[in-house]
């Protein structure tokens, strides 16, 4: 049984946007800090650290979750996705990411990334998501800046895209 | 706001889990999912010396359709009982409640057993276990028992759960014919903590409903059927004797009007649906 | 994105923002994204649990011991390292980033320990002893302004820190003269922009030319600076200040990270290394910054035909413990306004600033307007509730006549633009009012509850760096010397290739500068949008800036984007006059168009814009005589209109003034007391429109925001001084189920005052969506007067008739029913004992009896015969600390009663109770023990686990009794506490 004491750090590798991530960490350190100031993905933003706010919203192993809540401890094996995973190629947007930049789904962009990793995550599983449902998965975050019509016109732009893709697939 | 410093420990078979529970007593706290428990940790709270991750442990990820009820393994995530594809049909009330249990991105990782080890008065799904009159089964070196739900939460956060034990799993009683259920909250915000939630279960005889968000455990009782004069006055005294709690988000009185209403629709809905 | 511009230029349309593909991929840098120094050390902050207190004693030893703390910074070194903050009134009174000598609100700091990470520094603040010294405190305004209030500031004598009575034309004698008079009293709310960013900095020190180098995501003003140079005791030249790229939201609250600036700075000269801090999110609710809580008494003199012809104001603005700059200046942000969209010419004005146990205030999205509007547009409707008028036509008869613009208000605005009555009309019909009244008819049919409320604006932009002088009298004025202005900076730069740069001292959180500027200027010097480049973050040690530098008071479109235009105009009036050599034309007959300098009348008569703009670079001596240079244009742009207060306290607050025209209609749930929006119409005249995606943009972010603060959001604190909304879970803010789309309509007047027609518009709708929800719900429930936040609870408890008791006996637990907010729990009871009452009595003096009630005791220590202290640990659940605990027995009258009162104080928090136990002997050998206690809990625990808390202190209570039982040797009876108690004393007998 891996016994990960509290003097020291310890090994943890995990995949990360599809990459084998191995790094040292204190089993304490939450996943938000181990991305940001271990890994240095500082796509990942930190916005209260106690699970309310959504801003650190990454995929573990296909579902959306919540960074500041998964111990560095618990991350060993994960299959993690984040913000910097969603170009198709640097410098090219994917379909939500130009979504969100058509419609205005953005100001300040902090909360941006976690709101990116839900919507990603579910329309990978339900690229036919309704419109109540793509409410009830971003009921889960915060924004201050957009009022959030503007993000679920965005949603729903995406949304409308992919499944135009998937059929034509 | 981070964790203070403690000894993680990821059990790969019970018998470790145990023993290290063992060992640690009363500083030592299980971790499943850690969607209640990690803020405590980061707001130091909770500042155990000892963690034991039990989410390795194969045998508690099971959900086991047994005699009469669902047997859900410590290691079961909440998202994964949501997505039991015999749950509507045998589960109605849990199927009903699991949509309110947080958000999406905490049900992908919290578990249904941490849930009813927090014992957060306004949880839904402690409500559903006392409504349902479910059992939890807990586990320590020395050996296993069962406990009823009424037996289990104690108080506000506090379970039966000794130092050294755990919860191995819970026992959900499954739907039985003749039987309806119904689910309701009334919260601040969707996905918040229930400022009231109501469950309730109508049996060819009877109906019982149990309340949650009001008093330090949810609380349960039977109730006159719909049509029956006695329900309103039953509902009042129910109200009143759950010895509300008031906080930022609701009075004492505001909480008892909503037992006797949403108590009251709960009720008739759990009867009308009856098969 | 790259396409030629349109005719029209790429102004006024709503491009694609050049922010977004960085946003969009995780490549934003933000606060806590930039690189770091090596070496550089974290920070954590040790804070205050208690709303006031004198500081006995810090014991940092144990701190300092730990493995990886390099320092603590505590009063000592800051007041030994700096001066204390400028205060922006005349007052004895003193403000510093640490609590010095004492406590004054919950989670002021009290020590900054410096590690090598912040884990590491947060197990320090664990091991850092405070021995306080509690003092009664004052939160409400009403209360700490009056006589004989526990006073916060010993040397100011009381709270009211700063008063000031102003008179505008004849309000006594409108007052005899009107037939009616209205008056409303309103107590306005905390509430905050609360950022998803929190705030951040970096500091270093260089020794060797005294000079400190402070990275922080500060929005501004920039008058800031001068108050941390000053406080840091250095010329502004060493205390460079820089922003970064990126910014997670401000809305105000990021000027409010000033005071960390300091503490930062100091931090890391005793450290003598870098220090970087980031504040969480417990911090940042309890302890950054907030919108001033007020009490109004707005009173009008009315004709009977709705008419107003004076208003008298009576203000008291709770700035919270200390007065901060730039504060008192949210109660005169808008003074020249007082009047809204009025044309009242009399205008009375008692304005006060208290202090008292709260957080200190700041800057906050709509900065004054929600708490003046909410008075000035409740009594619009009271007015047309007691004249039994429409409240639409009680508006229309009010407002600023149209066509007599530039108007100057009673107290002193200059309003520059607009037709009210016209966008009025406009906002009834496309907004369809006509509709909403028909829904509103039939659902009060059916027996629903449904309201109608309207709202007017004013909404001020481009603040008069100069308003804030209003607080002084005109001969304090005088002595000071006048302030005004509003500068406005803005640069562009041309490089040896040609490409051009944008530089102004702004300070994005959002807004999308970079794409509106790119617009600004690309249309003046005929590029392709993506041909300019725009730097928006500050540095003051290289950029041109000036006091009035920063994101705020909605400026960014009418004064910064403004300033870019000029100096565009001068480059390319430049330009202009060295393509004139090279096309053989009049510099007149030169457009700059296509990416091209050409002659207007033969297009094909060209040169290449790259060409042109090198021309100084490569050959200056190429330029014609009055071209002096076309690399670097800086301009700085004040308004005429912003000249300082005059003798008479005319203040023109804002250079800017937009116009809204709000209604909604609302329906209330009679049971569940929930406001359900079914439409909310919001009418904006915001001058000529940059961009009407960030316009939409901007209208529905802060009507997001305005619908937190109408439904949802408040600091609250409890009597004590407790902070109770210290989680995200306790402050509550709207998420996407909660907020509607609002219908935005737009009418546009621009304004002649700024160089492209435009004015603010971000912060319109938190002052006037706040209180049109509140006129819609005391319009559905029929309520003279609404309070925010519209708790359903409230509502519903006021709509409710009498409650029926119960049939059963009614449940009486220890620590009965609370009233909202307080955290004193309170029980009393009696108990029976068979024994004497001098044999209970000695029993209860007896110091083992004391040892073993005391739950979690690791050792009882004896200091007087009277006086104990211990160590114990108490614990509900997970939630576990260790507490020091004092307990003292006073007030003996053997054998009848003694007072039993403890406390323990600990990292979660503290708690304080006392019981007085009195005894009668009923009959020999049988003596009734009745009991009285009053406790109270406060601290982090309060502040995180508020909605759990008298629970758990029942828990807590519970574990008491039980030790009670346990001690008598005895198991719990089932039969209750007293049961307990009885089998106890009986035993001990």
């Amino acid at each position: 049984m891996p016994r990960l004491t509290r003097d020291r750090r310890h090994g943890v590798r995990f995949s990360l946007n599809g990459h084998p991530v191995s790094v040292e960490a204190e089993a304490r350190l939450s996943l938000s800090d181990l991305l940001r100031h271990v890994v240095g993905a500082t796509g990942t933003h930190v916005g209260c650290e106690h699970g309310v706010c959504g801003a650190c919203t990454v995929e573990i192993d296909g579902a959306p979750a919540r960074a500041c809540l998964v111990l560095a401890g618990q991350v060993e094996g994960m299959s993690i996705r984040t913000v910097e995973g969603l170009e198709p190629e640097p410098g090219r947007l994917s379909v939500l990411q130009e979504a969100f930049r058509a419609h205005h789904g953005l100001q300040c962009g902090f909360c941006t990334p976690g709101i990116l990793m839900t919507l990603d995550s579910l329309f990978r599983r339900r690229p036919d998501a309704g419109e109540d449902e793509i409410r009830d998965h971003l009921s889960g975050h915060l924004c201050r800046c957009t009022g959030y019509a503007p993000i679920m016109r965005a949603a729903l732009a995406a949304r409308d895209v992919l499944m135009r893709e998937e059929r034509h697939a | 706001m981070k964790p203070a410093p403690f000894d993680f420990l990821r059990a790969e078979t019970l018998p470790e889990a145990l023993d290290s529970l063992a060992e640690a007593g009363d500083e030592g706290r299980v971790i499943a999912g850690g969607q209640s428990f990690v803020p405590m940790l980061a707001m130091r709270l909770a500042r155990p010396a000892v963690l034991v991750d039990i989410m390795g442990i194969a045998e508690l990820r099971g959900l086991d359709r047994g005699r009469g009820a669902l047997r859900v393994g410590a290691g079961v995530r909440q998202a994964e009982l949501a997505s039991w594809p015999d749950l509507a049909e045998t589960l109605p009330l849990v199927a009903a409640a699991l949509p309110y249990v947080g958000h999406v991105q905490t049900r992908s990782r919290g578990t249904v057993c941490g849930s009813l080890a927090h014992a957060d008065p306004s949880a839904e799904l402690p409500l559903c276990l006392i409504a349902l009159g479910g059992e939890v089964h807990l586990r320590s070196r020395k050996g296993r028992r069962s406990i009823s739900a009424q037996d289990f939460f104690l108080g506000m956060m506090a379970t039966a759960v000794a130092p050294g034990e755990m919860i191995e799993a819970v026992s959900f009683p499954l739907k039985k014919k003749g039987e309806g259920y119904a689910f309701r909250e009334i919260a601040r915000r969707h996905g918040d903590y229930a400022v009231v939630a109501c469950a309730a279960v109508a049996t060819t005889t009877g109906v019982r409903l149990a309340v949650g968000g009001v008093a330090d455990t949810p609380q349960m009782r039977p109730m006159p059927l719909p049509g029956s004069v006695d329900l309103d006055d039953a509902l009042n005294d129910f109200a009143w004797a759950l010895n509300s709690r008031e906080d930022l988000h609701a009075t004492a009185r505001y909480r008892r009007e909503l037992v006797r209403q949403l108590g009251r629709a709960t009720i008739e809905e759990a009867v009308r649906c009856r098969d | 994105m790259t396409a030629n511009p349109p005719a029209s230029g790429w102004t006024g349309r709503s491009v694609a923002r050049v922010e977004d593909a960085a946003l969009l991929t995780g490549r934003g840098r933000y606060m806590d994204d930039l690189p770091i120094a090596a070496g550089t050390l974290h920070a954590a902050i040790l804070r205050s649990p208690h709303a006031h207190a004198i500081i006995r004693r810090i014991d940092t030893a144990k701190a300092l011991a730990l493995p990886g703390v390099t320092c603590v910074l505590t009063a000592e070194d800051v007041c030994r390292l700096s001066r204390a903050m400028t205060v922006g009134v005349k007052a004895d009174v003193e403000a510093w980033p640490i609590a010095v000598e004492r406590v004054r609100y919950v989670g002021e700091p009290v020590a900054v320990i410096v590690a090598i990470d912040r884990y590491v520094a947060e197990d320090a603040a664990d091991l850092i002893e405070v021995d306080y010294e509690t003092l009664p405190a004052v939160v409400d305004p009403r209360a700490a302004a009056e006589a004989g209030a526990p006073v916060l500031h010993p040397s100011l004598g009381g709270n009211v820190i700063n008063e000031r009575l102003f008179r505008y034309g004849d309000p006594e004698a409108a007052f005899a003269a009107a037939p009616r008079r209205v008056a409303v009293t309103i107590d306005y709310p905390r509430n905050s922009g609360t950022p998803i960013e929190t705030y951040g900095v970096v500091a270093a020190y260089d020794p060797s030319d005294d000079s400190y180098d402070v990275t922080a995501n500060f929005q501004g003003p920039f008058s800031i600076h001068a108050v941390v140079a000053r406080a840091l005791n250095v010329p502004g030249n060493r205390m460079r200040l820089r922003t970064p790229l990126d910014s997670g939201g401000s809305f105000g609250i990021k000027q409010g990270v000033f005071p960390y600036m300091i503490l930062l700075a100091l931090a890391a000269r005793v450290a003598n290394r870098p220090v970087k801090w980031i504040e969480d999110r417990l911090e940042h609710l309890a302890a950054s910054v907030s919108a001033t809580n007020r009490v109004t008494t707005l009173a009008a003199a009315v004709e009977a035909d709705g008419r107003i012809t004076a208003l008298d104001w009576d203000q008291l603005e709770d700035c919270g413990a200390h007065l901060r700059a730039p504060e008192p200046a949210t109660l005169y942000r808008m003074h020249g306004n007082m009047t809204g969209a009025y044309a009242i010419r009399n205008v009375a004005i008692r304005n006060r600033v208290v202090l008292t146990n709260k957080t200190p205030t700041g800057l906050n999205r709509g900065f004054g307007g929600p708490q003046m509007y909410f008075a000035l547009e409740r009594l619009m409707q009271r007015i047309a509730i007691e004249l039994g008028l429409d409240p639409l036509d009680v508006i229309r008869r009010n407002l600023v006549p149209a066509g007599s613009f530039p108007y100057r208000t009673a107290t002193g605005a200059l309003l520059d633009s607009g037709d009210y009555q016209a966008a009025m009309a406009r906002a009834v019909l496309d907004g369809g009012l006509a509709d909403l009244l028909e829904r509103q008819r039939k659902a009060r049919a059916e027996g629903r509850l449904y309201g109608i409320g309207y709202t007017a604006a004013v909404e001020p932009s481009v603040s008069n760096m100069g308003y804030i002088t209003a607080v002084l009298s005109p001969a304090a004025r005088r002595k000071a010397g006048p302030k005004n202005g509003a500068q406005a900076t803005a640069t562009i730069g041309i490089d040896p290739l040609g490409a051009v740069t944008v530089k102004v001292a702004s300070v994005p959180q959002g807004q999308g500068h970079r794409t509106v500027l790119a617009q600004v200027v690309a249309d003046v010097l005929g590029l392709k949008l993506d041909a300019v480049r725009v730097i928006a973050d500050v540095d003051t040690g290289r950029d041109a800036w000036s006091i009035a530098s920063g994101n705020y008071s909605s400026r960014f479109a009418p004064a910064v984007a403004g300033a870019a235009k000029l100096a565009a105009d001068r480059i390319a009036e430049k330009l202009k006059r060295v393509a004139a050599g090279q096309l053989n034309v009049p510099a007149e007959e030169v457009e700059l168009a296509d990416g091209r300098a050409r002659a207007r009348a033969n297009p094909d008569n060209a040169v290449s814009f790259a060409r042109v703009a090198a021309a100084a670079h490569w050959a200056p001596g190429t330029l014609p005589d009055d071209v002096d240079q076309t690399i670097r244009e800086t301009v700085f742009w004040t308004p005429e209109q912003l000249i300082a207060p005059d003798d008479e306290d005319a203040v023109n607050s804002s250079l800017c003034h937009g116009f809204i025209f709000d209604y909604c209609g609302v329906e209330v749930d009679r049971v569940t007391g929930a406001v359900r929006i079914d439409r909310y119409v919001t009418m904006h005249d915001c001058g000529r429109i940059l961009h009407p995606g960030m316009v939409e943009g901007q209208v529905t972010g802060g009507f997001a925001h305005a619908v937190g603060a109408a439904l949802l959001e408040e600091y609250a604190y409890g009597p004590d001084g407790s902070f109770l909304s210290g989680t995200l879970a306790d402050y509550l803010i709207p998420t996407v189920m909660e907020v509607p789309e609002p219908v935005i309509l737009h009418y546009e007047s621009p304004s002649p005052f700024t160089p492209l027609g435009a004015k603010g518009v971000g912060e319109g709708n938190c002052m006037s969506t706040p209180v049109c929800l509140a006129n819609a719900v005391a319009d559905a429930c029929g309520f003279d007067e609404v309070t925010l936040p519209l708790v359903p609870a409230r509502i519903a408890d006021r709509l409710a008739g009498e409650e029926r008791p119960s049939r059963e006996a009614p449940a009486k637990a220890a620590g009965a029913e609370a009233r909202p907010g307080e955290r004193k729990l309170t029980g009393e009871g009696s108990a029976v004992v068979a024994a004497s009452r001098q044999a209970v009595w000695d029993m209860l003096l007896d110091p083992k009896t004391l040892e073993a009630v005391i739950p979690g005791a690791h050792g009882v220590r004896k200091i007087s015969p009277t006086h104990f202290l211990a160590d114990v640990t108490l614990g509900v659940g997970p939630v576990k600390g260790r507490y020091r605990a004092e307990i003292e027995l006073s007030d003996l009258q053997e054998p009848e009663a003694v007072t039993l009162s403890g406390g323990t104080d600990g990292a979660l928090g503290f708690g304080r109770g006392s019981g007085r136990i009195t005894l009668t002997e009923e009959a020999p050998g049988q003596t009734t023990v009745r009991y009285v206690y009053e406790a109270a809990i406060g601290g982090k625990v309060a502040s995180v686990g508020g909605r759990l808390l008298d629970g758990a202190a029942r828990v807590v209570i519970g574990q008491f009794f039980k030790s009670l039982a346990a001690h008598a040797g005895g198991k719990p009876a089932s039969a209750g506490l007293l049961a307990r108690l009885r089998t106890l004393l009986a035993r001990r007998q």
